[in-house]
C-alpha cells in the first residue's frame, strides 16, 4: 500500500534544491541516519531545514551542513556543532531559533490544520519581537504560526507496509509530529514487519501520516555515554 | 566581607543538597541541564519523585550499567540514562503539553542573571555564540514552582541577582525562588525577600553581594545549609 524503498537516495527523491524538509529526533536519537545520508548523496541543495538541533560535525544533519546543502536551519539548539558556528558567523547560514515547545507545538499544529497559537514561551524575549502578543486572563502570550515540510523524514523502531509506525523510547521525540507535518513522509524503519504483527492499540503513528518506507540499520551514535559503575 | 574559599564541587552539592529540599514525596519536577541534574543524585530515600525529561521520557531513572546502555533512551542533556519503574514515553509535543499545562510541580533550572521582579536570563549573551535555549523558554512558564540554582555572584565577584537583568530574557517575571551558594531568596510581588543565609556568610554579606534591595525575612533561617 505504501512505497517500499530499496535505496535511501531513492527515498529523498522528492527532496529538490530549495525544499524545506523536516527531519526527527533529539541530538542523535531518533534521526533517520541512512535518509540524511541519502541527501548527502543525491546533493539537493538551498534547503530549508526544521530539526530540533543540527547532529554534529561528522554525522546527522552535520553532513548536510559540511556539504553545504543547508540554507537555513530552523531548531532550538544547535551547540553541538563547530562548522554550524562557524557557517553562522561567516553570513552562510539562516538560523531561526524557537523554543522548543514552540518548536514541537508548531510542527503538530502544521501537521493538524492548525494555523497559529499563543503560547507563553517567548513572551519578554528576543524571540517575540516583531509577533502579535495578546492578553488573556491578565496573562501575556506570543501568537506562534504553524510549521509545514514538503518532505518530512523520520525514524522508527517498527512498522508494517501500510505506514503503521512504532517507535523506541525516547527515540520517539519529534518524530510523531513531523511525520504527520509533511506534504510527503517517508519513514527509515529498523524493522519492517507484516500486517497484523503491530498491536492496534500501540502505534504511535496511524500510517495515514507516512507516505513510503525504507528499511536501514543504524550505527545510534551515543552522544554522552554516561555510565554507573557495576556494584 | 567573609571570603569562604570553597573548592567549586563542593559549593555545587551544597547548592544541590539544598535544591534537594524543595522537592517534595509526589512531586513530578524537570531538572534542567547541568547544576540541576545533579540535584537527582541527593533526593531523600523514602521520596517518591517523578523526574521529567523534556525529550520524552517521564520518569527518569539512575544512569545504566555499562551492559544496560540503550542508545535510544537519553535525557535532555543527551546523557544515556534509564527509564523507572514508572517510566513512559512521549513525543516531544506531548512533553511540552505536559509542561505548559502546568502539570509539573517544581522545575529547578540554572540561571545567569536574575531580576527583583523574578525576571529570568540563562540562554544567550550577545557578542558570543548563540547555541539556542532548547526547552527553558517553555519550561519557566509551565511548572507551578521556578527554582533557579546558580551560583551567587559572577567569576568576576559581581551580582547576578539583580535590580533589572541586563542579558536577553528567558522569561519574564517567571522565577520563584533562587538558591545559591550564600542565600535562599523568594521572588515575591513587594520584591525579594531574603529566607535563608548559608552557613559561613552573615545577611550582610549576602545584602553586599546582591544588587537588587533584599528585605530580610521575619523568619529568617541562619546557617540554614
Amino acid at each position: 500500500m505504501k512505497k517500499i524503498y530499496t535505496t535511501f537516495q531513492e527515498a529523498v527523491e522528492e527532496i529538490k534544491d530549495h525544499s524545506t524538509i523536516m527531519v526527527g529526533g533529539f541530538g542523535l536519537v531518533g534521526i533517520p541516519e541512512n535518509l540524511i545520508l541519502g541527501i548527502v548523496e543525491s546533493g539537493a541543495k538551498h534547503l530549508t531545514v526544521i530539526s530540533n538541533n543540527c547532529g554534529v560535525d561528522d554525522w546527522g544533519l552535520g553532513l548536510l551542513l559540511e556539504n553545504k546543502q543547508i540554507d537555513k536551519m530552523i531548531g532550538s539548539y544547535v551547540g553541538e556543532n563547530k562548522e554550524f558556528e562557524r557557517q553562522v558567523l561567516a553570513g552562510e547560514l539562516e538560523v531561526e531559533l524557537t523554543p522548543q515547545g514552540s518548536l514541537a507545538e508548531k510542527i503538530r499544529a502544521g501537521g493538524a490544520g492548525i494555523p497559529a497559537f499563543y503560547t507563553p514561551a517567548g513572551v519578554g524575549t528576543p524571540i517575540a519581537e516583531g509577533k502579535e502578543i495578546r492578553e488573556f486572563d491578565g496573562r501575556e502570550y506570543v501568537l506562534e504560526e504553524a510549521l509545514t515540510a514538503d518532505v518530512s523524514l523520520v525514524r522508527a523502531a517498527r512498522a508494517d507496509r501500510f505506514g503503521n509506525l512504532v517507535y523506541n523510547k525516547t527515540a520517539r521525540n519529534f518524530n510523531p509530529e513531523i511525520a504527520a507535518a509533511g506534504k510527503v513522509t517517508i519513514a527509515e524503519v529498523e524493522e519492517l514487519v507484516e500486517p497484523g504483527e503491530l498491536d492496534g492499540d500501540h502505534i504511535h503513528t496511524p500510517g495515514i501520516y507516512v507516505q513510503g518506507l525504507v528499511e536501514g540499520q543504524q550505527e545510534k551514535r551515543i552522544e554522552r555515554l554516561t555510565v554507573r559503575q557495576e556494584a | 566581607m567573609s571570603t569562604v574559599k570553597q573548592d567549586k564541587a563542593v559549593q555545587r552539592e551544597k547548592i544541590a543538597r539544598r535544591a534537594e529540599r524543595e522537592i517534595e514525596s509526589g512531586f513530578y519536577v524537570n531538572l534542567g541541564i547541568g547544576m540541576p541534574t545533579m540535584v537527582a543524585n541527593y533526593i531523600q530515600p523514602g521520596k517518591e519523585v517523578v523526574l521529567q525529561s523534556e525529550n520524552g521520557l517521564l520518569g527518569i531513572g539512575p544512569s545504566p550499567y555499562e551492559s544496560e546502555v540503550d542508545p535510544d533512551l537519553i535525557n535532555a542533556g543527551k546523557e544515556t540514562v534509564t527509564a523507572s519503574v514508572s517510566g513512559s514515553y512521549c513525543s516531544s509535543a506531548e512533553s511540552f503539553a505536559m509542561i505548559r499545562g502546568e502539570h509539573l510541580d517544581l522545575a529547578i533550572l540554572g540561571g545567569m542573571e536574575v531580576a527583583a521582579n523574578g525576571d529570568l536570563a540563562n540562554w544567550m549573551i550577545p557578542g558570543k555564540v548563540i547555541k539556542g535555549m532548547g526547552g527553558a523558554m517553555d519550561i519557566v512558564h509551565g511548572a507551578k514552582k521556578i527554582v533557579i540554582i546558580m551560583d551567587h555572584v559572577s567569576k568576576h565577584g559581581t551580582p547576578k541577582i539583580l535590580k533589572e537583568c541586563t542579558l536577553p530574557l528567558t522569561g519574564k517575571g517567571v522565577v520563584d525562588r533562587i538558591i545559591t551558594d550564600r542565600a535562599v531568596i523568594d521572588v515575591t510581588d513587594a520584591g525579594l525577600v531574603l529566607q535563608e543565609v548559608a552557613e559561613g556568610f552573615t545577611v550582610r554579606d549576602v545584602i553586599d553581594s546582591t544588587e537588587a534591595p533584599l528585605e530580610v525575612s521575619g523568619s529568617l533561617k541562619e546557617a540554614g545549609y
